[in-house]
């Protein structure tokens, strides 16, 4: 999973019908200690996160996992928002 | 699946409800002579390993195979700590 931040929301009126009444968001991956990386995302939010709140990010076929996700065309889903991230090296 | 160093922990208190009990690691990728190979991430652990510790892990569906019936969003997952290795 990633650890991201969110930046932003997204509105689709014409969507599928699969995907209605799930909030998108727009998040940005970043590294554990908080510096942004790689490319922007969209993804669907089923922990009620907003825009800058630190999320956990699961992407590919496991997103359909999350919960109200069964059998949608997703391939990235907020499953968790994070308090603390502690790294040790 | 991909060796790897736990390089930290994160706790998340909100979270998908068949998150709840699983740990979440912070996994860095290794190349056999140990070197970063790649950005770190988050794996869930299946297996008890701790900080600091070297990892075999799973990415994609299958990491939530260990967590059977249940069937956690995760990605990633570890599923075996690495007692040694040795490449010729």
């Amino acid at each position: 999973m990633l650890l991201a931040k969110i930046v932003g929301t997204v509105v689709a009126t014409r969507k599928d019908p699969r995907l209605v009444s799930n909030k998108l968001l727009v998040v940005r991956p970043m590294d554990p200690r908080g510096k942004a990386e790689g490319n922007y995302l969209v993804a669907i939010d089923t922990v009620d996160a907003g825009v800058g709140e630190t999320v956990l990010v699961v992407s590919g076929s496991s997103a359909r996992m999350a919960s109200g996700l069964k059998d949608c065309p997703v391939d990235a889903a907020i499953v968790g928002i994070i308090d603390e991230i502690q790294i040790n090296e | 699946m991909q060796l790897a160093r736990v390089i930290g922990d994160v706790v998340a208190t909100r979270k998908d409800e068949s998150l709840h009990g699983i740990k979440l690691l912070i996994v860095q990728p290794l190349t056999p002579d140990r070197q970063n190979a790649g950005r770190p991430l988050v794996a869930v652990d299946a297996v008890g390993a701790g900080v600091g510790e070297e990892v075999f892990f799973v990415r994609g569906k299958e990491a939530s195979f260990p967590f059977y019936p249940a069937e956690p969003p995760v990605d990633a997952g570890i599923v075996g700590i690495v007692d040694h290795w040795d490449v010729g």
